[in-house]
C-alpha cells in the first residue's frame, strides 16, 4: 500500500489527536509570539514617551493608532513562531542551531505538519484552496442575494463591502495558488522526471505561510474588517478600520509564499530535468508554470512594496499616500505593476493545463508546441508594460494613455497564439469527450469571450465609459472563472485518479460540467449588458430599471453555486465509498511521465531516473515513446512494463 | 545495453520496493551546489525588486529633491559596510583553506560592523529634521523625502538584521565544527547574502538618498 493512499484512510494506530499536535502547537506558539511582539511594541511606545496602549483612540487623520502598532509588531513575531510550532523548529531551526533534527511522521499525520514531499504539499495546497474557493463562493452567493433586487436590505452596505472585499482577495489567492501550489507542486517534478522540487523545505515553508494568510483575513474582523476591496487603494486603505492592517500583513505574507514558490519552480525546471528532457520535450504544463514562476518571483515584490507603504503610512506616520505630498496614484502604479502580471500568474498555468488535456484527449500531438512556448515567454516579457490600462480614468498623465493602449492590445498576439495551438490540436482529432476534456473545451470557449471583451477595456475611449461597471466584472470573471477555474477543474478531473488512486464518477462529472458551463454563462453574460446599461461595481444597490437582469443573474449565480455541490459529492463519494472504482496507472492512456508510475505515485516517484527519449505528445505518429526506465541495480538490463 | 521502451501500458510499475531501498539515493544525481547557487541568485534578484520599488517611490514622491542628510555619516557607514563584506569574504576564503578560527573571527567582526552600521542609522534617524522648516513644522517622516528616507533605510536595516542573524548562526555552527574545505556552502551563502545587502546600500539606498 502506498503512502499517499494511507493518507486518505487514516491508520488506526496513532490517535487522531496526535496528528493535530503540530497545528495546535503552532497556534500556541503564534499566540506567545504575538504577545512578545506586542510587549516590545508597548515598550518602544513607553520609551518614546507615549501611552503603552490606548484602546479608545479614534483613527483621526494625523494620529498613529497604538493598536495598529502593537498588532503589527505582534504579527511580525507571531509568523515565525507559528512556523516553528507547526514543525520547522524540529526540521530546520534545530539544524541552524547545530542540533540533531527531528523527522516528520510518514503516516497520515504528515499531511498536518511540515512534510517536505512535493506530493504531500501539493495535496495540502489543493485541499486548502478547494475550501477557500467554496468559502469565498459562499461570499459571492451572499452578494448575489443582496443584489437580487434594488435597495435590498439583506446586507447592510458596510457588511456588503466587507464581504465583497473578502470574496475578492480570497478568490485572487485561489487563482494565484490553487493551480501553481497544488498541481504545480504535485506534477511539475514528476513530469520532468525529478524526485522532488529543488528545495523541498522551502516548499513546505511556502505552504505553511498560507494558513497565516487565511486566519489573518478572518481575524481582521476582530479589528473591524476591511472594506477597500482586494485592491485596497489608498487613501481609503490608510484611513479605514484597523482590520485593514491585518489584510496588508496577511497579503505581504502571501506574497512571500508566492515568491518562495516561484524561486522553487524556476530552479526546479532549470536544474532538475531528467536526462533527455530537453526544453523541446518539456510538457506544456511545465512550461506554463515555469513562465508564471518568473512573474511570481519578480513582480510580487511590487505588491509587497505597495502594501508595505500603506502599512508604514498607518503605523509609523509616513506620508506615501496621504497628507501634503502624498500621492495615491503611486499606489495604483506599484499595485498594478504586480497585479496585472498576476492575472498571467492565474491564467498561464490554466492555459498549460488546458493544452495538456486537449492534446491527450484529442489523441494528437500538441499543435504549434513551439509557438505556444514562445507565446508564454512573450506574455512574460510583455506583462510588465501593460499595467496602466487599469488606470485610464485615474487622472494619470494623458500622454500615457496611448502607449498603454498599444501595449495592451499587443499582448493579445501571444494570447492568440495559445488559442491557435488549442484549436489546431482539437482540429481533426479523435476527441475523447471525458469530463476533463469537456472542461478544457469549455475553457477555450469561455476564454474567447473573456479575451474579446477585454479589447473594449484596453481601448481608452470605450474604457472611459465601461470603467468600474459590471462590464469589467463580467470580463474578468470570464477570464478567471471561465478560463482558469475551468482549467483547474479540467486538471482536477484529469489528475485526481493519479493523486488518489480512485476514479471520479464520469456521470456526476459531466453533470458538474454542464451545470457549471450553462449557469456560468447565464450568470456572467448578462453582466456585460448590465454594465453597458450603467450598473456600477462594488455597490450594494443599483437603479431600479436593472432589477430584472439582476434577478436573473442572481438566480443563475445560485444555480452556478449549486454545481459546486455536485463536485463536492463526486469527490467525497470517490474518496469514501467502497464502491468507487480504483484508478489504474494510466486511465487516460496518456504519455507524460506521471502516467508511467502507479496511482498514486510512490514516495520516490520513479524506480530510477527516467531517460526521456521522445516528445510527450507523440500520439498517432508511431514515433518513440516519451521515456524509458533503467532499474537501479540492473545495469545491463533495462526494464519496461 | 538494450533499451526497451515503456509505452503507457498497464499495469504500470509498482515500485514501492525500490523506493524504500533507494531513499535518498537520488539526492546526489542533480547538481546540488549549482541548484543552491542558482536559488540564491534568483532570490537576490527578486529581493532587489523590492529596493527598486522603494527607489521608484522616492522619485515619484520627492522628484530629485535632496534631503538634508548627514553625508559624512553616510560615507562612513558605507565604508563600514564595505569592510564588513570584505571580512565576510575573508571568512569564506579561510574556511575553504580549513582555517576555522580565522573564519569565525572574520564573521564575528563583520557582524560587529553590521551592528555599528545599524547604530549609525539610528543616529541618522534621531537627528533627521526634514520637516522643521515647513510652516507649521511636520514630523520628519511626514515629508515626501522623509517618507522615502525612513522607508528605504528601514527596509535596508531590516535586511541587515536578517543577515546579522544568519552570520551569527553560521559562526556558531563553525564553532561547533560544521563546514570545512569541502563543505562551505553555508558560509558562502550567508556571506553572499550579506554582500547583497551591502550592494543594495551601495547601488540603491546610498546614491538615491545621499548622493543625488
Amino acid at each position: 500500500m502506498t503512502a499517499a493512499a494511507a493518507g486518505l484512510r487514516p491508520a488506526p494506530r496513532p490517535s487522531v489527536i496526535s496528528g493535530f499536535v503540530p497545528i495546535l502547537r503552532g497556534l500556541l506558539f503564534a499566540v506567545i509570539g504575538f504577545g512578545i511582539g506586542a510587549v516590545i511594541a508597548m515598550g518602544i511606545r513607553l520609551a518614546t514617551g507615549a501611552q503603552a496602549w490606548n484602546p479608545n483612540e479614534t483613527s483621526a487623520v494625523g494620529t498613529i493608532p497604538s493598536t495598529e502598532q502593537i498588532v503589527t509588531l505582534g504579527f511580525i513575531f507571531a509568523v515565525p513562531a507559528w512556523l516553528m510550532g507547526v514543525g520547522f523548529w524540529g526540521t530546520t531551526v534545530r539544524q541552524w542551531l547545530g542540533y540533531k533534527t527531528n523527522s516528520v511522521p510518514t503516516d497520515w499525520r504528515r499531511y498536518l505538519t511540515t512534510s517536505e514531499d512535493h506530493k504531500v504539499i501539493g495535496l495540502q495546497y489543493l485541499s486548502t484552496f478547494v475550501v477557500v474557493l467554496l468559502v469565498a463562493g459562499v461570499g459571492a452567493m451572499l452578494m448575489r442575494i443582496q443584489l437580487s433586487q434594488p435597495a435590498n436590505q439583506f446586507l447592510s452596505p458596510d457588511v456588503y463591502n466587507r464581504i465583497m472585499s473578502f470574496h475578492g482577495i480570497a478568490m485572487v489567492s485561489v487563482a494565484v495558488a490553487a493551480v501553481m501550489g497544488s498541481f504545480g507542486n504535485y506534477f511539475v517534478p514528476i513530469m520532468i522526471g525529478a524526485r522532488d522540487m529543488a528545495y523541498p523545505r522551502l516548499n513546505a515553508l511556502s505552504f505553511w505561510l498560507v494558513p497565516v494568510v487565511i486566519v489573518s483575513l478572518f481575524l481582521s474582523e476582530l479589528l473591524g474588517g476591511w472594506d477597500s476591496g482586494w485592491t485596497a487603494y489608498p487613501p481609503l486603505s490608510v484611513r479605514n478600520a484597523a482590520g485593514q492592517i491585518m489584510f496588508n500583513l496577511a497579503i505581504i505574507v502571501f506574497g512571500l509564499s508566492s515568491i518562495f514558490g516561484g524561486i522553487n519552480f524556476i530552479v526546479t525546471v532549470i536544474k532538475m530535468r531528467a536526462p533527455g528532457m530537453t526544453w523541446g520535450r518539456v510538457p506544456i504544463f511545465v512550461w506554463s508554470v515555469f513562465a508564471a514562476a518568473f512573474l511570481a518571483t519578480f513582480f510580487t515584490q511590487f505588491f509587497a512594496a505597495s502594501l508595505t507603504m500603506v502599512l508604514l503610512d498607518r503605523v509609523v506616520g509616513t506620508n506615501f499616500f496621504i497628507g501634503q505630498g502624498g500621492a495615491p496614484l503611486l499606489y495604483e502604479h506599484t499595485f498594478w505593476f504586480y497585479s496585472h502580471p498576476a492575472v498571467y500568474i492565474f491564467v498561464l498555468p490554466g492555459f498549460g493545463m488546458a493544452l495538456e488535456v486537449l492534446a491527450h484527449m484529442s489523441r494528437k500531438p500538441l499543435f504549434a508546441y513551439r509557438w505556444a512556448v514562445a507565446a508564454f515567454i512573450g506574455i512574460v516579457g510583455m506583462s510588465g508594460i501593460v499595467w496602466a490600462h487599469h488606470m485610464f480614468v485615474s487622472g494619470m498623465p494623458s500622454a500615457l494613455l496611448g502607449p498603454f493602449l498599444v501595449t495592451t492590445e499587443l499582448i493579445s498576439i501571444p494570447t492568440g497564439l495559445i488559442f491557435l495551438s488549442a484549436l489546431g490540436t482539437v482540429w481533426m482529432g479523435r476527441l475523447w469527450l471525458t469530463t476533463p476534456m469537456l472542461f478544457a473545451l469549455g475553457f477555450t470557449f469561455n476564454f474567447l469571450i473573456g479575451g474579446v471583451t477585454g479589447i473594449f477595456l484596453a481601448d481608452v475611449p470605450t474604457d472611459i465609459s465601461l470603467h468600474d461597471t459590471y462590464f469589467v466584472v463580467a470580463h474578468f470573471h470570464y477570464t478567471i472563472i471561465g478560463g482558469e477555474i475551468f482549467a483547474l477543474f479540467a486538471a482536477f478531473y484529469f489528475w485526481f485518479p493519479k493523486m488518489t488512486g480512485r476514479m471520479l464518477s464520469e456521470r456526476l462529472g459531466k453533470l458538474n460540467f454542464w451545470m457549471m458551463f450553462i449557469f456560468f454563462n447565464t450568470t456572467f453574460l448578462p453582466m456585460f449588458w448590465a454594465g453597458l446599461h450603467g450598473m456600477n461595481r462594488r455597490i450594494a444597490t443599483y437603479q431600479s430599471d436593472l432589477a430584472n437582469v439582476n434577478l436573473f443573474i442572481s438566480i443563475s449565480a445560485l444555480l452556478l453555486g449549486s454545481s459546486f455541490l455536485v463536485f463536492v459529492i463526486n469527490v467525497l463519494y470517490s474518496l469514501f465509498s467502497k464502491r468507487a472504482p480504483r484508478a489504474s496507472a494510466n486511465p487516460w492512456k496518456a504519455r507524460t511521465l506521471e502516467w508511467l508510475v502507479s496511482s498514486p505515485p510512490p514516495v520516490e516517484n520513479f524506480p530510477s531516473t527516467p531517460i526521456v527519449v521522445g516528445s510527450p505528445y507523440g500520439y498517432g505518429t508511431g514515433g518513440r515513446p516519451h521515456a524509458v526506465f533503467s532499474i537501479a541495480g540492473a545495469s545491463d538490463e533495462e526494464v519496461s512494463a | 545495453m538494450t533499451t526497451m521502451p515503456i509505452v503507457a501500458a498497464e499495469p504500470a510499475l509498482h515500485v514501492d520496493a525500490h523506493a524504500a531501498e533507494g531513499h535518498g539515493a537520488h539526492e546526489d544525481e542533480h547538481d546540488r551546489p549549482g541548484i543552491n547557487r542558482m536559488g540564491l541568485w534568483v532570490f537576490m534578484a527578486s529581493e532587489s525588486c523590492l529596493f527598486i520599488a522603494m527607489a521608484a517611490a522616492r522619485f515619484y514622491l520627492a522628484g530629485t529633491t535632496k534631503g538634508d542628510v548627514n553625508l559624512p555619516l553616510g560615507i562612513v557607514l558605507t565604508l563600514i559596510l564595505l569592510t564588513s563584506s570584505w571580512l565576510g569574504y575573508q571568512a569564506t576564503g579561510a574556511i575553504k583553506l580549513g582555517n576555522r578560527r580565522k573564519a569565525i573571527t572574520a564573521l564575528l567582526i563583520a557582524s560587529l560592523l553590521g551592528v555599528i552600521f545599524i547604530a549609525g542609522v539610528g543616529v541618522e534617524w534621531s537627528t533627521a529634521a526634514f520637516g522643521k522648516d515647513l510652516v507649521p513644522p511636520v514630523s520628519p517622516q511626514a515629508t515626501p523625502f522623509g517618507t522615502a528616507f525612513f522607508a528605504m533605510t528601514g527596509l535596508h536595516v531590516f535586511h541587515l538584521i536578517t543577515g546579522l542573524v544568519g552570520l551569527l548562526l553560521i559562526a556558531n555552527l563553525l564553532r561547533k565544527g560544521q563546514f570545512g574545505p569541502g563543505d562551505h556552502w553555508g558560509v558562502t551563502a550567508i556571506v553572499r547574502y550579506w554582500t547583497f545587502v551591502d550592494v543594495m546600500w551601495l547601488a540603491v539606498v546610498f546614491p538615491v538618498l545621499y548622493l543625488l
